[in-house]
């Protein structure tokens, strides 16, 4: 079973206090963008063989939504940040690379 | 090939049965073939199949990285059925079902396909109304479905419990024609039949890289060297995201774990197959006796094959509810699947931005069912280039045009 910890209330919670919320770090587009680049925006994922940053909501606790690094092969967690970010934090890229050393970073 | 037949069963009989050929053979790949399908599961294998029947194009190699039908249609509950609410899903799917009907036959390979009946129980109002709706579609369509009473559920599976303080039975979806079939026997069945017309099924085979000129693929590199090709059908299910990341592209695709599980083998009880959806649980019962569940797919990515626990106990808590003597049957195995989910829970069976590859992926929870079918539109795809009636709802650009065919709204999760 997953357990991640809530960055916001601090509780190591497990999945069933969790509603996932998928990819993260999506650039959205709106009016004025293209077809392709709303297209991609909607639909196109990354689905990664490897690590996935990806949005979680304490549903069941806080409310709030956090982002979280896991890896979608082993389900092995490398952290979780708070959702106010456009990209993964410094520290949850180290404990990625500590723990997988040929990770190409977020692709 | 030899025919498989009673009479050939007597004469091996009496010679100690040493007259058994090989199913299918396990060639080295040549050097170049006119099309290569990457994937020998039930859809790589029936595309290659329905290419050489249909159309005469037997010049194929079918690539699989780990074993023939190993995958998820070797992880599936069997269930087949075609009561969909929109037309394209219901004429695929449709077509699908006749095929499996006469699939035994047109293969002599026993598929033991079992016409006994889907019944889809409306536990809502909001399921009545909508079961309501897909009877009425289905009449239009042409697939035989009805809507029946808690009293007819009842007298079909003495077993159900219609009275339950959470989830009564309010009414069911009943496909008097759909059922099961033995799936590894789908599998081995295509991989004979495409064995015996002359094409070449690689086994330990991963593909590793697509090589591609000027917006055409020229071959494929694998683990076993280089493969020329003319034409690429990639069909690979919860992979399909990798293998069109090497051709270039990216796909409206999220690999997710489904389950499922079974119980120990018991006396026949149920003779056909219960579909909840309401409680993302559905039941029948295999010729060995055991129970097979299903339950619902994760929200979240995942490659390995293995599901969440709470997944499994949301499950058998409302069956048990639904069907009390399943209480206390201990379950023997429990396994998952990759499936891999579009934004509308429909398929993909498309041209790609490569001239020459075409991919058929997409199927999400739905993939057993449709394994002819899919197999059908994807060798009419690969060998005109263009799709013909039964595909051409399911390209690519419907994404981008916002045609989508929403069956996450009408099949909810157990589609």
């Amino acid at each position: 079973m997953l357990i991640l910890q809530c960055p916001y209330c601090g509780i190591k919670c497990d999945e069933t206090e969790l509603a996932p919320g998928g990819e993260a770090h999506l650039k959205r587009y709106g009016p004025g963008s293209t077809d392709e680049e709303f297209e991609a925006y909607l639909f196109e994922r990354k689905n990664p063989l490897g690590v996935h940053f990806e949005r979680w909501r304490h549903a069941n606790g806080c409310g709030k939504w956090f982002l979280a690094a896991r890896s979608t092969t082993t389900l092995e967690v490398f952290g979780t940040y708070k959702a106010q970010t456009t990209e993964p934090p410094a520290e949850i890229v180290a404990a990625i690379k500590a723990k997988l050393p040929d990770w190409e970073g977020r692709q | 090939m030899r025919r498989y037949s009673a009479f050939a069963i007597a004469r091996e009989a009496l010679r100690y049965h040493t007259g058994w050929e090989r199913a299918w053979r396990s060639p080295e790949p040549k050097k170049r073939y006119r099309v290569i399908v990457i994937g020998a599961g039930g859809h790589g294998l029936a595309t290659a199949y329905y290419l050489g029947k249909n159309y005469g194009i037997r010049d194929i190699a079918v690539l699989e990285k780990g074993w023939l039908g190993g995958g998820n249609t070797g992880r599936n509950t069997t269930i087949i059925r075609s009561n969909y609410l929109q037309d394209p899903s219901a004429a695929i799917y449709e077509k699908s079902r006749s095929l499996y009907e006469t699939f035994s036959q047109d293969l002599n390979y026993n598929a033991m396909f079992s016409p006994r009946g889907v019944m889809m129980l409306a536990q809502t109002h909001h399921e009545i109304r909508g079961y309501q709706r897909t009877a009425h579609a289905n009449v239009l369509q042409g697939v035989q479905t009805e809507f029946i009473s808690p009293e007819r559920v009842k007298e079909i599976v003495p077993i159900i419990n219609i009275e339950g303080p959470r989830y009564p039975v309010l009414g069911a979806l009943w496909q008097p024609r759909a059922g099961s079939a033995r799936h590894d026997a789908i599998a081995w069945g295509y991989a004979r039949a495409c064995s015996a017309m002359g094409m070449d099924i690689i086994q330990k085979c991963e593909v590793t890289g697509v090589r591609s000129e000027g917006g055409t693929v020229t071959g494929v590199s694998t683990s076993k060297g280089e493969i020329d090709c003319d034409k690429l059908a990639i069909v690979v299910a919860g992979h399909s995201g990798q293998l069109a990341g090497m051709a270039g592209f990216r796909l409206p695709i999220e690999s997710v774990a489904l389950q499922a599980l079974v119980s120990e083998p018991i006396k026949p009880c149920m003779d056909c197959v219960v579909m909840a959806n309401t409680v993302h649980g559905y039941m029948s019962q295999s010729d060995k006796g055991e129970m097979v569940i299903g339950g619902g797919a994760d929200g979240y990515n995942n490659y390995t094959q293995r599901g969440s626990f709470h997944h499994i106990e949301e499950t058998v808590r409302a069956l048990v509810e639904t069907f009390p003597m399943i209480s206390r049957l201990k379950m023997m195995r429990m396994w998952g699947g990759i499936v891999d989910m579009t934004g509308d829970r429909s398929p993909i069976i498309s041209k790609t931005p490569l001239g020459n590859t075409f991919i058929n992926c997409g199927w999400g929870t739905g993939g057993f069912k449709s394994i002819p079918g899919s197999g059908w539109a994807m060798a009419e795809l690969v060998a005109k280039g263009e799709p013909g009636p039964l595909a051409a709802e399911f390209g690519l650009d419907r994404f981008k045009e916002g045609r989508f065919i929403d069956e996450s709204v009408a099949a909810g999760v157990a589609h």
